[in-house]
């Protein structure tokens, strides 16, 4: 397959962007400041990402639309309000994670962004649910920015006035140069923020507004450093297939009529495991010392018992200690037990924490 | 203390006597991106020429540091293990990584001047 390019390639190169190939794109990791620099500036003014390698799918029908998507995403879509979000999943049969997901009602019907590794078999398996009125489209003509960071809301709203007014994942149209754009008020760093579906052709120019705010690029590495400190899993790492949203500690955004009447896939998998537990589950983790306990790290108990596996884990700028999130037999799950991590062959000290590492600050 | 001498996987080396001084090279530094972690070795432990002795990591990912000569640890600097960031500051002066008594003089005459290093990573971007 050949490598794809957002349409704000050139322009991160101009930026100084270092590029890695990610879900089949060539994409920014980080830029001339480097990523412990680029997540502060996030954490204490405002940083966009150019997340336009995620789906932006949209789906069109009538009643019979809904039906279909709640058999294999288990929110609430019924009582989803127009111009609302949720955090969700497709589900198989097993019930186990096939991508995570933000769902926002619109008008016509729904908008699912989607992870860029994941979008082409999401849209087989959604599609194997819709019905021949059912109208959907991956569009590939529209960018998708983040804007993170407590600055974000005022430097938006004076270019695009009324954003201010949105709460946390709500959206609205708004216009802009001419062309209509959607605003949600989202993210995925813990901060308050945006995420502004644009045109291909207009996105250059709205980033000239933001770089002239002093909004900073922020690539990959200080998104992943932002999204672990503030609790959120990575699809591919501490999310797949074969784990469940009860294992992932997720079950919150499994709506809670759902889970009482069912009807979506690998239902009675997810009931079971909601009333009697499930033998692994997710937790956060804060190694003792300075050792950074990376993905697939053995996590053993104090008794020396290989008890789970590390599925992301980094360095925390603003926690200034290293952090990280696994799967522990859930009986070692309680907050402050004692482990032990084999990084190269050597057992360190940690202890099982609270997520989120760093509080959110969302706008609720 | 002698000239600095460098190796083709970014460590520098000066010499006084036999005790060798080791770190890593500012153009090392500045590929890693942000350290955040350092591990020394102890004092006593051998070390054999292009063998693993330390360990750096960046917010990306971790990284050996080889030692580019034979010899026995003396020394481990711990001020970077507690002070990680400082590798990216000075890496080539005050974050040296650790000190060793070296046995063939050869080993180090074989590694690359400034020039030859310089030109090296001229050659070898990455």
């Amino acid at each position: 397959m050949e490598i794809q390019k957002t349409a704000l390639y050139n322009y991160h190169k101009n930026l100084g962007a270092k590029f890695v190939p990610f879900a089949g794109y060539e994409m920014p990791i980080q830029y001339k400041d480097g990523i412990v620099k680029e997540h502060i500036s996030t954490r204490t003014h405002a940083g966009f990402f150019d997340v336009s390698h995620m789906g932006q799918f949209f789906l069109e029908g009538d009643e019979t639309l809904i039906e279909s998507l709640e058999k294999i995403i288990p929110a609430d879509l019924k009582n989803l309000k127009i111009n609302h979000s949720k955090y969700s999943f497709l589900l198989n049969n097993e019930g186990g994670i096939i991508d995570d997901l933000i769902i926002t009602r619109t008008e016509k019907g729904f908008c699912i962004i989607l992870n860029a590794a994941c979008k082409e078999n999401d849209i087989k398996q959604i599609s194997q649910f819709l019905k021949d009125n059912h109208k959907h489209l991956l569009n590939n003509d529209l960018s998708l920015i983040a804007l993170q960071g407590p600055k974000s809301v005022e430097i938006l709203d004076k270019l695009i006035p009324g954003v201010a007014n949105l709460k946390f994942m709500a959206g609205n149209n708004f216009d802009y140069d001419g062309e209509k754009l959607y605003v949600t008020r989202s993210g995925y760093t813990g901060e308050d923020g945006f995420e502004i579906s644009i045109s291909n052709k207009k996105v250059e120019k709205f980033i000239d507004y933001l770089i002239s705010n002093e909004v900073k690029p922020i690539g990959l590495g200080a998104r992943d450093t932002l999204r672990l400190e503030a609790g959120l899993c990575l699809y591919g790492h501490d999310l797949n297939e074969k784990i469940n949203p009860v294992e992932a500690n997720l079950k919150w955004a499994i709506a809670k009529k759902r889970r009482e009447v069912g009807g979506f896939n690998g239902w009675e998998t997810i009931k079971n495991l909601l009333a009697k537990g499930s033998e692994k589950i997710r937790v956060g983790i804060k190694p003792d010392g300075k050792v950074i306990a990376r993905e697939n790290t053995k996590i053993f108990s104090s008794e020396n018992n290989e008890i789970g596996f590390v599925t992301s884990g980094t360095f925390g700028p603003s926690v200034n200690a290293p952090v990280a999130m696994g799967y522990v037999k859930s009986e070692f799950s309680e907050i402050g037990t004692p482990i032990q991590l084999e990084v190269r062959g050597k057992k360190y000290g940690g202890k099982i924490s609270e997520l989120p590492f760093y509080k959110k600050s969302y706008v609720k | 203390m002698s000239e600095k001498k460098f190796s083709k996987k970014h460590e520098w080396v000066s010499l006084d006597g036999d005790l060798a001084t080791v770190g890593i090279t500012k153009h090392a530094t500045e590929m890693l991106g942000d350290i955040v972690f350092v591990e020394v070795p102890d004092a006593g432990k051998a070390v054999e020429k292009e063998g693993q002795a330390a360990v750096v990591e960046s917010t990306k990912a971790a990284s050996d540091v080889y030692s580019p000569i034979s010899g026995e640890i003396t020394e481990g600097n711990k001020a970077i293990a507690d002070d990680p960031g400082s590798v990216n500051t000075d890496p080539e002066g005050a974050s040296w990584f650790f000190k060793l008594k070296i046995k063939d003089k050869g080993e180090y005459d074989s590694l690359m001047s400034k020039d030859e290093y310089d030109k090296f990573c001229k050659e070898n971007p990455s």
